[in-house]
């Protein structure tokens, strides 16, 4: 059953070329990262297109996971660095944080209280510097610190740091808006 | 202000995190999957076949997996049940992750928590769902070690700003999409008075599709839900063997009674009706278009993978002079394969490979395509016939299915017939597949297997497809002077009106060749001792001189030739003769219908159970070549075991 069948393995079978395994393992991986996708950038549009060719070029980059770490773990990295690239080639198209005031997002939010938690969240992301936001990305969902620290390559308690000063900042935010 | 705003932002990213968008999602796994064969064919042609990967539980991350399948084997409301007892395990899985601070020194280490994770999905396995839905708070813990565990690890984890653990935020747990699954909602029959309402009117009904679907909740660990359960498509579901018509009549009717297996006191007027079976070379051209569902939830393999081999076996019953075509509805409506003969088989079987799963599903446009197309290939002499198959979405679009009705019910009078397959469950309309197929002249079945396949579209193809009879109404009219109440099992969503039967106007279900038809009543005969009601004490008495006759009723049949537009009656007196020929016959058709019964909770099966109806089943299983009802009777088993 490949249903009981863990990521890593699923990974390491698709990586030998397992064309089934494969399928699944997309199957699988495809909401979560979409889901980090539209954390780190904020725009929907945009994280279809990330996962998209996240996912397209994952045939290639398998062979590269060699199971030393957990796949979610290598996937959440290269997700990272798919994200950061997307990034740098939006800063030249000078509208690097366009995402996170996207009106799609204002669009959606529409029961009020939605619209402010939406709103809130946007002037806090935008906010927050991209390495602190990274981190958040990670944390606040699937990865624990150690992960989140092995991914962005940084130590646990940098990971705990940017939290803390993380919540400093949005607790300053909050304090603005009130 | 002591909230965490970590929390506020967590909750706010969640809410805005949008739902991935299905047809972009498939769009791109199609597409990684393309890059992926076209990757392998460069850099690893010749290599050996992989190992498939083994089930096993891994060391680390064996929880979620092992959640994730559980869940994924639950039904929406068992897991609700289920939810509870992880977000107790939960807690201590992930309060260190969202832990203020450097890590604590004396934070559990992995082992400890995989440990005291471990027993915890068996906790509530899927056949003690409805024991643990009736006492939820004995649900999360049962294990003694387990639960002395979770309460040293909280003590150690649980810090005074250590946030809530909200399973329903947990991305591990919301991976079981939702089970959107609509069946029709119809109460029982209720018991009539002779003297008040001696007259029964129905339409026949020769669907199957509620017994596939209770097969597949049963094998998949759960009772089936109890709308779910239409008892005469239970009983219909089987071959019976009764006695073919004779000198050219399109059906014949055989009116038996039994002693009822539940009630002493009462008894069962069996109708069956046997269509007739023309020669298989007689029978006319047919041209079959396949409306397929390719929407991205088709991509389960028991849904498209498994609709693809059951088109196969279907297409080798074919004849060189039929015909088929093949419309797909995904986004959009798109012919795949104009109307071919079914000589050429290689270009039917490419097109039906090529078939892929994307998009979102727009029913309206698909049908519409579909019945130009068949409008398109009919030609005098020949069936047209329009075969949906879906897993439940047929609404997205322009249309609701009411409109759809509409729609199907006007090409009916068009000689086109519509037939209907289910696949898959999660999001099966049943609902709607029932309205569409009563409303197209075509039946309902639901594919779980390929033997189901093999039953529905190879063994009963000529049933399926031929009609030999339109419009097929019965009317029972009890005489009072005999029997006091009657019920009729199951028809509840077939019911018409008394003025109904004689108006050819008013649609009804349609016989195929070989089909037969079985209604059953539970009668109480007057003077019987199990009559539910008292007679009334200001109410003329029922003149029994009147009817000066021993029948406990009289029944009426109409039906039209295929293509007409009058009815012809057919009409029997219904006696206290058992017919000795269906013996085992009605005796396993009353053990389905007590079963049926049993599985909706009926007020009228007293103590009678899932046992009896197994004796009672077992003892009438008779000829049986394909082995469909000792199958029924392990799903009997299967049925008691998961209600005790």
């Amino acid at each position: 059953m490949r249903m009981t069948t863990d990521l890593d393995q699923l990974a390491r079978a698709a990586a030998r070329g397992d064309e089934a395994a494969f399928a699944a393992l997309t199957d699988r991986i495809y909401d979560r990262t979409f889901g980090l996708c539209f954390r780190l950038t904020g725009s929907r549009a945009e994280a279809e297109d990330l996962t998209h060719d996240l996912l397209i070029a994952l045939p290639r980059k398998l062979p590269l996971y060699r199971g030393q770490s957990r796949f979610t773990t290598w996937l959440y990295r290269v997700t990272l660095n798919a994200a950061h690239d997307h990034r740098r080639k939006q800063a030249t198209r000078a509208r690097a944080h366009d995402g996170w005031g996207d009106v799609e997002l204002m669009r959606r939010a529409e029961a009020a209280q939605r619209a402010d938690e939406a709103d809130w969240l946007t002037t806090a992301m935008r906010a927050l510097p991209d390495d602190l936001r990274d981190t958040l990305a990670l944390t606040l969902d699937d990865a624990t610190h150690a992960e989140a620290a092995q991914v962005l390559g940084i130590s646990e308690g940098t990971v705990s740091w940017r939290l803390s000063e993380a919540r400093k900042r949005l607790r300053a935010i909050m304090e603005d808006t009130q | 202000m002591t909230r965490d705003p970590l929390d506020d932002l967590k909750s706010a990213l969640h809410s805005a995190t949008p739902r991935p968008d299905p047809a972009r999602r498939a769009a791109t796994l199609r597409a990684a999957a393309t890059e992926f064969s076209q990757e392998n064919s460069l850099t690893r042609q010749g290599s050996a076949d992989a190992p498939r990967p083994t089930p096993d539980r891994p060391a680390k991350w064996g929880l979620i997996a092992g959640v994730k399948q559980m869940l994924a084997t639950l039904p929406a409301r068992g897991a609700l049940t289920a939810t509870t007892a992880l977000a107790a395990v939960g807690l201590i899985v992930l309060v260190p992750a969202l832990q203020d601070g450097p890590p604590s020194p004396i934070r559990p280490s992995t082992e400890q928590i995989v440990e005291a994770v471990k027993d915890a999905p068996d906790v509530v396995p899927p056949v003690h769902l409805d024991l643990a839905l009736e006492a939820p708070a004995m649900a999360p813990v049962t294990s003694r070690s387990a639960k002395s565990r979770i309460a040293a690890t909280q003590t150690f984890a649980g810090g005074a700003n250590a946030p809530a653990y909200d399973a329903t935020r947990d991305p591990a747990l919301q991976k079981q999409p939702e089970n959107t699954e609509a069946f029709p909602e119809a109460d029982p029959n209720p018991v009539k008075v002779t003297t008040d309402d001696p007259v029964s009117t129905f339409s026949v009904d020769v669907d199957t599709a509620s017994y596939g679907v209770i097969r597949s909740s049963l094998m998949a660990g759960v009772l089936p839900p109890r709308d779910a359960v239409r008892i005469e498509e239970m009983v219909n579901y089987f071959p019976y063997l009764y006695p073919a018509p004779t000198d050219g009549a399109a059906f014949s009717t055989h009116v038996s009674t039994l002693q009822t297996p539940w009630n002493d006191g009462t008894q069962l007027v069996h109708i069956g009706i046997q269509g007739a079976l023309p020669a298989v070379e007689d029978r006319p051209p047919l041209n079959l278009v396949f409306l397929i569902d390719t929407s991205g939830s088709m991509q389960d393999a028991d849904k498209l993978p498994l609709l693809k081999q059951s088109f196969r076996l279907m297409l080798s019953q074919l004849r060189p002079e039929d015909e088929v075509a093949i419309v797909a509805y995904a986004g959009s409506a798109g012919t795949i394969l104009k109307p071919t003969a079914a000589s050429e088989r290689s270009t039917i079987l490419t097109a039906i490979d090529a078939l892929q799963a994307g998009g979102s599903t727009a029913g309206q446009q698909g049908l519409e395509l579909a019945y130009a197309k068949a409008e398109e290939m009919s030609a005098e002499g020949e069936v047209s016939r329009v075969i949906l198959a879906t897993d439940g979405d047929f609404n997205v679009g322009l249309s609701s299915p009411r409109a759809m009705e509409q729609f199907i019910s006007d090409k009916r009078d068009s000689g086109t017939y519509l037939s209907v397959l289910g696949f898959g469950r999660g999001n099966l309309d049943d609902a709607t597949m029932q309205a569409l197929a009563q409303n197209g002249n075509g039946t309902a079945a639901y594919i779980d297997t390929l033997q189901e396949a093999q039953k529905v579209l190879v063994d009963q193809l000529t049933g399926a497809l031929f009609p030999i009879a339109d419009d097929v109404k019965i009317q029972v009219e009890f005489n009072p002077a005999q029997i006091a109440e009657y019920r009729l099992i199951g028809y509840e969503t077939r019911i018409l009106n008394r003025e109904d039967f004689n108006n050819d106007k008013v649609d009804a279900g349609d016989i195929g060749a070989g089909h037969s038809v079985t209604a059953i009543y539970e009668v109480v005969p007057v003077g019987s001792g199990a009559r539910l009601t008292d007679d009334l004490r200001y109410a003329a008495p029922a003149s029994a001189s009147d009817v000066q006759t021993d029948e406990w009723g009289y029944l009426k049949l109409r039906h039209k030739a295929p293509g007409a537009s009058t009815s012809t009656l057919i009409e029997t007196p219904i006696t206290a003769e058992s017919d000795a020929r269906l013996g085992g016959e009605t005796a396993f058709a009353a053990a389905i219908a007590g079963f049926g019964q049993v599985l909706r909770g009926s007020v009228h099966t007293g103590d009678w159970g899932f046992g009896d109806a197994i004796a009672l089943a077992s003892g009438a299983i008779g000829d049986d070549p394909f082995g469909y009802r000792a199958e029924a009777v392990r799903l009997m088993r299967l049925a008691q075991s998961l209600a005790n």
